[in-house]
């Protein structure tokens, strides 16, 4: 556990270089309307302005009503009662029932508006079923849009406009975040658009893309990599499908190398999907293979998280080589391959 | 100390108003209802008798993929359907396209849909007997058994907290309450005082598996005061019980906002769908027995007779026009176009996303490149 802290401490520190802080506590920082928030707050006032808005919306699910586990819902049934906020257990219908019904119905009835929010990831003692990923099996359904914020202004932006989409929605909020990323939030009623990355980090060497509370790690491994005077271009992409390939595209064609990387087990994760996709566009620009550095293919350990997670190292690694060629040890499979590739040259 | 027993030893009795042989019985109080009422009940219990006979033949041909018969729960589909308003909502399992019927959906909108063809509703996407109408207020079926439920809850919430003076009625099957989404249903139902009507068609069946098999409760109804809800048991092959049951239980429902339970008892007389051969599984006497001996339509039909307002002259004429509507239907819906390729695409979201648009791109260039890949019945 105290490693977890001490490592946190570290990428929080990293955070707080882009206008996040460490602090969980909420501060009444600015004038302008604009708060320091933590990221379960910021959910909190996207929950309070969706339900002011719209006398036709509800917030349900377990223990939402004395304010979740998480305090995202807290204060909601206070105020809007609990006729509109209120507990229920789960019934699974995400996959047959919600992304279809639009389709299977003819566009005569649809499921917009129904947002499914869930906490997602590690959080350094999780194990199996508090810490896992599973965003990649939603996006392998039709009909439903998957997407997960970086950080709390992104996470008011982005669940507002979830919530007033016309299509249901997965909301995956980095449980890791809740309340250690700060960010300044602007207390107002703002949308973050759907499916439109943001290129968080300028550069010209490798394309870096991640989602959620990855995103902290990879700009670890950015920095890290420019001492050793490597330009990484790191990009959110925020909404997972339908995902926004012109710009990792565009990036990709730029520096001709990208690395993906996500918490959730490397086979069949989303980002064989973006690799797949960046290969059929920009094959001919590419100078190295795509590089994912990703969760293993186990269920979350929690003893051995430490090993599961794509960790910094692990992604400044795969950097380096793909940049340099430099010989790695932990990487030694691929090499011993492509020593195989000389012998028979 | 004292266990409750796990069955008590008086079954709940069954609601009846006519007999086996369509009398009145004795001592059994009933929502009345009226010549015309029970004219109009009779004639669509047998245009869908007529449409499940029809369409099952056009499977048995090959000209639709697949169908699926209400054959003896006429009256649970009719006489339900004739005690609800127009501004109930319908959650349908798939074995209640009668109160679509009741509602004013054409033969030949049923006939469309079962072709897939360009006016069907769903576009083609679904298969046969998979209706749904907005302007009907009738969600459109999925197959999957029991999702209905928890979904119809909410509807009815939804109309509870908009002050509506209407109910969500939801079908299901024997089945479908061994199902999980049974219990979330009709539990939220009852903690969030929802004004929903579960009608459970206890048909004896599902798919092979028979009842015996499936709960060893007294049936349904009893499962209803454990959630807290109001239950009956009504004889499903009695449209007057029918009629009187859910014309009850929607009163209830509204005035009080509160969930209500109705079991019918009927029989499967089909075999479960054009997939499946019931005689592997159940006598065919039995089956016989239902369809001649228990008929629903048949008993009907004789207490309506008994009140003088039904003649054999306008049987003849209301089987005869029936079968003509669907005949020309049929021949419509197989000679209407297929729905056009763009629909192949819409829908997923409210708009075209890019991947959508990017892979039907793709897709036309190859149909261009290689036509006698793909069917040529649809537009491009």
């Amino acid at each position: 556990m105290s490693t977890c802290v001490k490592r946190l401490g570290k990428w929080v520190s990293l955070v707080s270089k882009r206008g996040l802080s460490t602090s969980s506590v909420q501060k009444d920082a600015s004038e302008n309307g604009v708060k320091s928030l933590n990221l379960y707050s910021a959910i909190n006032q996207a929950l309070h302005i969706a339900l002011d808005t719209d006398p036709r919306a509800y917030v349900f699910g377990e223990d939402v009503g004395f304010g979740g586990v998480f305090r995202c819902t807290t204060g909601l049934a206070d105020r809007f009662g609990k006729n509109r906020v209120f507990n229920t257990p789960l019934c699974e219908q995400i996959v047959n029932e919600a992304a279809k019904f639009r389709y299977r119905s003819g566009n005569q009835f649809n499921c917009g508006g129904l947002t499914i929010r869930t906490p997602y990831g590690a959080v350094g003692h999780g194990g199996h079923y508090h810490s896992q990923s599973p965003e990649a099996f939603f996006c392998h359904v039709p009909g439903i849009k998957v997407v997960i914020p970086r950080s709390p202004k992104e996470a008011k932006g982005l669940l507002l406009s979830c919530i007033r989409d016309p299509n249901p929605i997965v909301f995956f909020e980095p449980k890791w975040l809740y309340r250690l990323a700060v960010e300044e939030v602007p207390e107002d009623d703002y949308m973050t658009p759907l499916s439109e990355a943001e290129v968080i980090r300028q550069g010209c060497d490798i394309t870096l893309v991640g989602w959620g509370a990855q995103l902290s790690i990879m700009e670890q491994a950015c920095l890290d990599a420019e001492k050793e005077g490597i330009s990484c271009e790191l990009i959110d992409l925020k909404t997972l499908i339908p995902w926004d390939k012109e710009t990792v595209e565009a990036s990709v064609k730029k520096t001709g190398r990208l690395l993906i990387s996500h918490e959730a087990p490397v086979t069949g994760g989303f980002g064989a999907e973006i690799s797949a996709s960046i290969l059929e566009r920009c094959f001919s620009r590419l100078e190295a293979p795509v590089a994912r550095v990703c969760g293993l293919d186990t269920p979350f350990p929690l003893v051995f998280e430490p090993f599961y997670m794509p960790t910094k190292n692990k992604s400044k690694i795969m950097v380096g080589k793909w940049i340099c060629s430099v010989h790695v040890e932990f990487y030694n499979v691929i090499d011993d391959d492509d020593d195989d590739d000389d012998d028979n040259d | 100390m004292r266990f409750i027993s796990d069955i008590s030893h008086k079954r709940v009795p069954c609601y009846r108003v006519l007999d086996d042989d369509g009398e009145l019985m004795t001592h059994t109080n009933h929502v009345q209802v009226s010549k015309e009422m029970a004219v109009r009940m009779y004639s669509e219990m047998v245009t869908l008798q007529t449409m499940d006979n029809i369409f099952y033949e056009v499977q048995r041909q090959g000209r639709i993929s697949f169908y699926l018969t209400s054959m003896g729960e006429e009256a649970i589909n009719i006489a339900s359907a004739a005690a609800l308003s127009s501004d109930d909502i319908i959650l349908p399992q798939y074995r209640e396209p009668g109160v679509l019927l009741w509602r004013g959906f054409t033969l030949q909108q049923f006939a469309h849909q079962c072709f897939g063809n360009t006016n069907d509703f769903g576009k083609g996407r679904q298969m046969p007997i998979h209706y749904g109408s907005n302007k009907h207020n009738y969600f459109t079926v999925s197959s999957p058994i029991a999702t209905q439920l928890p979904q119809a809850v909410g509807a009815a919430y939804s109309l509870k907290m908009d002050g509506k003076s209407a109910c969500a009625v939801t079908f299901c099957g024997d089945g479908a309450t061994s199902e999980g989404d049974f219990h979330a249903g009709m539990n939220f139902a009852a903690v969030m005082e929802a004004p929903v009507i579960f009608i459970i068609r206890n048909n004896g069946w599902a798919i092979s598996t028979p009842v015996e098999d499936q709960f060893r409760s007294d049936g349904i109804v009893v499962k209803g005061q454990a959630y807290g809800i109001w239950s009956i048991r009504v004889d499903g092959n009695d449209a007057l019980a029918v009629y009187s049951a859910v014309h009850t239980a929607r009163e209830i429902a509204i005035k009080e906002q509160r969930p209500v339970l109705i079991e019918a008892l009927s029989y499967r007389v089909g075999h479960h769908s054009t997939s499946d051969d019931s005689t592997k599984y159940r006598p065919i006497d039995e089956i016989e027995y239902w369809k001649m001996e228990r008929s629903p339509v048949n008993r009907f039909k004789r207490w309506v007779e008994r009140n003088g307002w039904w003649s054999e002259k306008d049987e003849l004429e209301l089987r005869s026009s029936v079968r003509k509507q669907l005949m020309h239907a049929i021949q419509v819906a197989e000679k209407a176009q297929k729905p056009p390729l763009e629909d192949l695409f819409t829908d997923v979201y409210d708009q075209l996303s890019s991947n959508l648009e990017e892979q039907e791109r793709l897709l036309r260039k190859d149909i261009e490149k290689h036509p006698k890949d793909y069917p040529s019945d649809v537009p491009l």
